[in-house]
């Protein structure tokens, strides 16, 4: 199996260009949507980790309202940040991906927009609740119920669309994008209708709903954001390197391992649960090694000697840094499994610092080369290499920034932590220079977020306004015939 | 993978197991935790929190205190103390027991009160105590919990289960850029806790915690002033003819840290506590029946 549903259907007898060009206008108003909202969300979520995280410059800054509390905008960012943006981008990639390794246009384009639409309404209102304070008070699921359930609602309305035209799709052989992209779709509903079951509409008692707290995120921003991302990588990476996927029997690999061992991680080591549990969850997590090092493979084989024409950059550098970041990401996880680094790095920033390099390095990165990909296609508007290639350096930077040093205040602050003679504030403190440091790197990333918004919103409308102008220049004959009428 | 239902076989698999795990099994094993009585006590554990405690964790929800406080104290390990409480009448002997214990390194020292010997469970302590009874002396065994956190004062021993089991949401915490609040009850006076919430550095010099002014009023003093005013240090006085009253928020939110205490000895989680060895030399009933 090599990487080109495309490249073979270039064969086919029907025309591949008019094809794609009627693939893509069917995906259009979802997949716009989608992105329009996420970048929006992008930059909200940004907003609020920079104040969240400049608390810890002066804890005196905006601590007038309750709505600028810490609690409360580092529960935004987080929220705008994973539902906001990551959720609606992958969901436009995906719908993107099976429709053009499909090779069918998308059934119930409409229905898909409509739950494009009301999911951003639910984050909307979700995010306005947090900043009421009805967070739920359970970390990455601080959305109050009744937009949770909005939420479960508009992914069905986008997922079964997906579905449908995937289960009609011309080319029927399967690639690896479709595999995860597919287990992504189905992957989140369970999770997300289990977290909604349990802890909000008829919670269970004591510590277990800290267990499905856990289980839920860990599953969340471990299996499904790789899920996701990796369907994006595995179609991206060898289009833009213009090599074939090496290989599918290394991302089957990936495939099982992640969804199989992935699934028991998050619970924190040592937590009051039944010992079992921790254990379990730690030995998982050690076994991340395994699709870390055949995500490496693959993107080493894949992505090698591929080089971009236009430098450094553009989309493939995107994807090829948010692949390897994904691999830091797993091998940082495994390490913080073992019982002697966990006992450092528990309770500290460190466990932050890969979960960061996950959504930023990784996931974001990814989304944003299938933005960079995908809207010129759907808008039929081009997106100057420039543009992406400064948001490049305002965003791999940024990421690194955030994530990377947060690894470092964690070793330093728990190591002090450990240490009973050491006063808390002093132990707790070691870390601030590194942490301050990450300030730095949201900055940057803000920056590239305005950037990608500015983009992705001057993409859509120049194409609306296309389509108005379109409109309006076949008017007269309409007039004319009315006044006939 | 050739089909795609062998795809959403594989994702269904995957995730029904860990499902099964950390979902259901839990559930399973937890989900009929009920109050029980802590070791050498007759009240159930845990009793649940009084009403206005219990709207103060609303409080601590709302604002997210959870980001930066954990409510789960850990412990490395647990020993035993052998305590001596009474030497007796045949003191020589006693001394030779101790000095038996040193290896003979305390061979000579007078015995003293207090702590003299430090074995890894209650069983292994057993045939000291014994001994020294025999010999007229009376010694307890004390469990005690070690851990930085212990040390650090944040719990006598570690969280289970049971010291959750009215919380909704369960608010355990996954970092400490504050300290850890499980037994915050057992700690600093409501006064202080208005204060640190009011302003952190008016209580603690260098503290990183962002001040709540908004649990706060500041008003104009009518008559004597409010009672509840904050009692503030003079960098940190509002303008002249002003109050600080806490809110009904700040005053519920301090009675729920109030109401954090992680002490009782359970099963799962053994550890002395002062009342229990209380000296067993007394003879006073057990009951709080006035004495016939």
């Amino acid at each position: 199996m090599s990487s080109s549903a495309e490249s073979s259907s270039c064969g086919a007898p029907s025309s591949p260009a008019s094809d794609n060009a009627a693939i893509d206008a069917s995906c259009r108003w979802p997949v716009l949507t989608l992105f329009k909202g996420a970048a929006f969300w992008l930059i909200i979520s940004s907003i609020f980790g920079l104040i969240a995280s400049l608390k810890f410059h002066s804890p005196k800054m905006l601590s007038g309202s309750a709505m600028f509390s810490y609690g409360r905008a580092y529960a935004v960012w987080a929220d705008a940040l994973v539902y906001g943006f990551c959720i609606p981008t992958a969901l436009a990639a995906g719908l993107w991906i099976l429709c053009r390794l499909g090779r069918v246009s998308l059934k119930f384009p409409v229905l898909a927009t409509v739950g494009g639409k009301l999911w951003h309404l639910g984050v909307f209102f979700g995010l306005i609740g947090i900043l009421r304070g009805s967070t739920t008070g359970y970390e990455w699921f601080e959305l109050p119920k009744t937009t949770t359930l909005i939420l479960l609602a508009a992914f069905l309305l986008i997922a079964i669309p997906a579905f449908v035209t995937h289960a009609g799709r011309v080319e029927r052989t399967l690639q690896p994008a479709q595999w995860f992209t597919l287990a992504a779709l189905f992957w989140f509903p369970w999770i997300f209708s289990t977290a909604i079951l349990l802890l909000q509409c008829f919670p269970v008692r004591g510590v277990a709903q800290a267990a499905i707290a856990w289980w839920f995120s860990g599953n969340l921003l471990l299996v499904w954001l790789a899920l996701a991302g990796l369907g994006i990588t595995f179609y991206l990476l060898p289009k833009l390197a213009q090599r074939p996927l090496q290989s599918s029997y290394t991302a089957l690999f990936v495939f099982w391992t992640l969804i199989g061992f992935g699934s028991w991680t998050g619970l924190q080591g040592g937590v009051a649960l039944p010992a079992w549990m921790p254990t379990l969850s730690g030995a998982a997590s050690l076994m991340l090694i395994a699709p870390a090092l055949a995500i490496a493979l693959c993107a080493a084989q894949t992505g090698r000697g591929a080089k971009s024409p236009d430098g450094v950059g553009t989309p493939l550098c995107y994807t090829g840094f948010g692949v390897w970041s994904l691999v830091v990401a797993l091998v940082l996880i495994a390490i913080t499994a073992c019982p002697e680094v966990n006992r450092v790095t528990d309770f500290t920033w460190f466990g932050h610092s890969h979960t960061l390099l996950r959504l930023y390095a990784f996931f974001a990165m990814t989304a944003f080369a299938a933005a960079y990909h995908i809207v010129p296609r759907v808008t039929g508007i081009d997106i100057s290499t420039s543009k992406i290639k400064r948001h490049f350096w305002l965003a791999m930077p940024g990421a690194l920034l955030m994530s990377l040093p947060l690894a470092v205040a964690g070793l330093q602050s728990g190591l002090k932590l450990l240490d009973a003679n050491v006063e808390f504030l002093t132990a707790a403190k070691a870390g601030m220079m590194m942490f301050r440091l990450t300030t730095l790197g949201e900055v940057l990333f803000l920056l590239g977020a305005l950037l990608f918004g500015a983009t992705v919103f001057s993409a859509v409308y120049r194409s609306c306004r296309s389509v108005v102008c379109n409109a309006v220049a076949d008017e007269p004959k309409l007039s004319g015939k009315e006044v006939r009428a | 993978m050739k089909s795609t239902s062998t795809v959403f076989l594989a994702a269904f698999a995957a995730a029904s197991l860990s499902w099964a795990g950390f979902v259901l099994a839990p559930q399973i094993q937890l989900g009929n935790l009920a109050q029980a009585k802590p070791t050498g006590s007759d009240n159930l554990y845990p009793s649940a929190r009084p009403g206005v405690a219990v709207q103060g964790a609303e409080v601590y929800r709302s604002l997210g205190c959870v980001y930066c406080h954990s409510q789960q104290v850990r412990q490395e390990a647990t020993h035993v103390d052998v305590i001596l409480n009474e030497i007796g009448t045949n003191r020589t002997k006693v001394e030779a027991i101790i000095a038996d214990l040193s290896h003979g390194s305390q061979k000579g020292k007078a015995a003293q009160i207090g702590k003299i010997a430090e074995v890894a469970d209650v069983p292994a302590g057993e045939p000291l105590v014994a001994r020294l009874r025999e010999v007229g002396a009376k010694a307890d065994l004390k469990v005690v919990a070690t851990g930085p956190d212990i040390s650090r004062g944040w719990g006598i021993r570690q969280s289970v289960a049971q010291d959750y089991l009215f919380d909704r949401p369960v608010q355990l915490g996954a970092r400490r850029n504050g300290p850890d609040l499980a037994n915050v009850g057992a700690g600093k006076p409501i006064e202080w806790q208005l204060l640190h919430l009011y302003q952190p550095k008016t209580v603690v010099t260098d503290s990183t915690m962002p001040p709540y002014p908004f649990l706060f009023e500041t008003r104009k003093i009518v008559g004597a002033g409010s009672a509840d005013a904050l009692k503030l240090p003079k960098a940190f006085e509002p303008e002249a003819g002003y109050e600080v009253v806490p809110t009904e928020a700040a005053r519920a939110l301090v009675a729920y840290l109030h109401s954090l205490r992680v002490d009782a000895p359970l099963y799962e989680a053994p550890v002395t506590v002062a009342q229990v060895v209380a000296p067993i030399s007394t003879n006073s009933p057990a009951t709080n029946a006035p004495a016939k």
